[in-house]
């Protein structure tokens, strides 16, 4: 993947439009001819083009890919998700910032599965001979949602506004934690990832906490669906600092974090969120896996597999698309 | 051979430009395409600039994780490379460090403000990332009629990059570049 776009020369990936073509618009000729201004947001392009992807000695390749996909189907989809709030969000600012937090996750997804790619090339769907799809592409859009290995707090339906400030609030609470750690990672893209990601999710989780604060202290009906939102998304809570296999053996490895040992530091930051909001740590039980297996391990309830076939459908239909 | 963001051709010497050193000048005006008062250079995403064989490689960092400038960015630096004389282009992604909002120069604060623009306060230190759960407070002035009385409407904007103000004063709206 690398080499596609680190040796030899790279040319601007859409010609300029002319205005004089058969089916060219007067508009056209606004762009001077400068195919530079026309490939805007249209291109696609490696997140990783000239880093160094060598995975460490001593780390077991596939299970480097199988962390990385972890944590970028994490963001992956809760970003998708974010994204449905487009144009239907309570009001104008709040349509903003969360098409902004979802776009911070959709970078961070975008690096780890094209780390995922790179340390292991076995995890990539195969696509047709001669398919442009580069590998993040094809793990983002033709896996099925068994090979998804986000938890499923990510994955269910947004439900009302609270819903979503809960949601993103715990989310990116163990996420910041995990990411805070991650950053001393031996895998020097995992560490950079997770610098730059801690300041994201900074902001993240500080909107989430505000939100929380406000519709806890707000009015009856607020606190309400504050309350009633905690109390469907708590059972979910306990999978982001649940243990898997691959999560030790990284963590052991030194290039990934064991999240169980992050869930002290990130439940001091919660519990500052539900002490000033005045509200209880709730008591319901974690959702229980099936045969012991949750979201890490493919395991996800019907919504992921709904949210995927929006998600997925347009380049499915087009394997062999170029974007 | 690298040169760190900031160095420039040396002036009052009698050295005449290296290769390298017209190529850096040619990617140091490249413009950014969201805010495009500001060059890659004044923003602090232009990270290097190297001359390999017959080649020129430039290293530029995102500014967020999912900033979807990168694309126009690279295609700017390889069209005006070229334009200038520089055939075989390659422009290559550093991640690390991380970006931070103090990278942006004096001159690119001064031209953000000229612009309507906040420019940021200093980024806060490293260490373990604290919680606010009340509106950040910032030291900063209305770009248009200069007032401190200002409100933070939004912590998020138009781009990943800004954060959404308004001046109580004038009662204009602004932006401010956000501290990361």
């Amino acid at each position: 993947m690398t080499d596609r776009s680190t040796h030899g020369a790279q040319a601007p990936s859409h010609a300029a439009p002319d205005p004089n073509a058969a089916d060219g618009s007067i508009f056209d000729g606004l762009l001077g001819g400068d195919s530079s201004q026309w490939a805007f947001g249209t291109d696609f392009e490696d997140p990783l083009a000239g880093v160094d992807t060598t995975v460490p000695d001593g780390v077991d390749a596939h299970d480097l890919a199988v962390y990385c996909l972890m944590l970028a189907d994490d963001a992956l989809v809760a970003s998708q998700r974010l994204s449905e709030w487009c144009s239907r969000a309570p009001d104008l600012e709040e349509d903003i910032a969360l098409a902004n937090v979802a776009l911070d996750l959709l970078g961070q997804a975008r690096l780890l599965l094209a780390r995922a790619a790179a340390a292991d090339a076995s995890v990539v769907p195969v696509l047709p001979e001669g398919s442009p799809v580069p590998p993040e592409d094809a793990l983002a859009f033709f896996r099925e949602a068994g090979d998804f290995r986000n938890v499923r707090l990510a994955e269910v339906p947004n439900g009302d506004f609270a819903h979503t400030v809960v949601r993103l609030l715990l989310l990116s609470c163990a996420r910041l934690a995990v990411m805070e750690r991650l950053a001393g990672s031996r895998d020097t893209v995992l560490a950079a990832v997770a610098a730059k990601a801690v300041k994201e999710l900074a902001y993240h989780r500080d909107y989430a906490g505000r939100w929380f604060l406000t519709l806890a202290q707000g009015t009856d009906e607020s606190r309400r669906r504050l309350l009633s939102a905690l109390d469907a998304l708590w059972p979910l809570q306990g999978e982001l600092f649940g243990s898997h296999a691959v999560e030790r053996a990284v963590a052991d490895a030194g290039v990934g974090v064991d999240p169980a040992q992050v869930a002290a530091a990130a439940d001091v930051v919660l519990d500052q969120v539900l002490a000033m909001s005045g509200v209880e740590r709730p008591a319901r039980a974690p959702l229980a896996g099936v045969s012991g297996r949750t979201g890490r391990d493919g395991l996800h309830t019907e919504a992921l597999g709904l949210m995927l076939a929006e998600m997925q459908v347009v380049a499915r239909a087009h394997p062999s698309g170029r974007w | 051979m690298t040169v760190p963001t900031g160095t420039t051709v040396p002036t009052g010497t009698t050295r005449a430009p290296t290769r390298r050193d017209r190529a850096y000048d040619v990617a140091r005006r490249v413009a950014d395409p969201e805010m495009p008062m500001l060059t890659l250079e004044d923003l602090g995403v232009l990270r290097g600039v190297e001359v390999d064989g017959a080649g020129v490689v430039v290293a530029i960092t995102p500014t967020y994780s999912g900033c979807p400038a990168m694309a126009t960015m690279r295609d700017d630096l390889v069209h005006r490379l070229r334009d200038a004389g520089f055939d075989d282009v390659r422009v290559r992604v550093e991640l690390e460090p991380a970006w931070s909002s103090d990278w942006i120069t004096d001159r690119g604060r001064r031209s953000l403000a000229e612009h309507g623009i906040s420019p940021p306060g200093p980024a806060g230190p490293g260490g373990p990332v604290a919680l606010r759960l009340l509106p950040t407070r910032r030291d900063l002035r209305c770009p248009r009629c200069g007032s401190a009385a200002t409100e933070v409407t939004s912590e998020f904007g138009a781009t990943a990059c800004k954060a959404l103000y308004r001046c109580s004063h004038c009662l204009e709206p602004f932006e401010h570049v956000k501290e990361i």
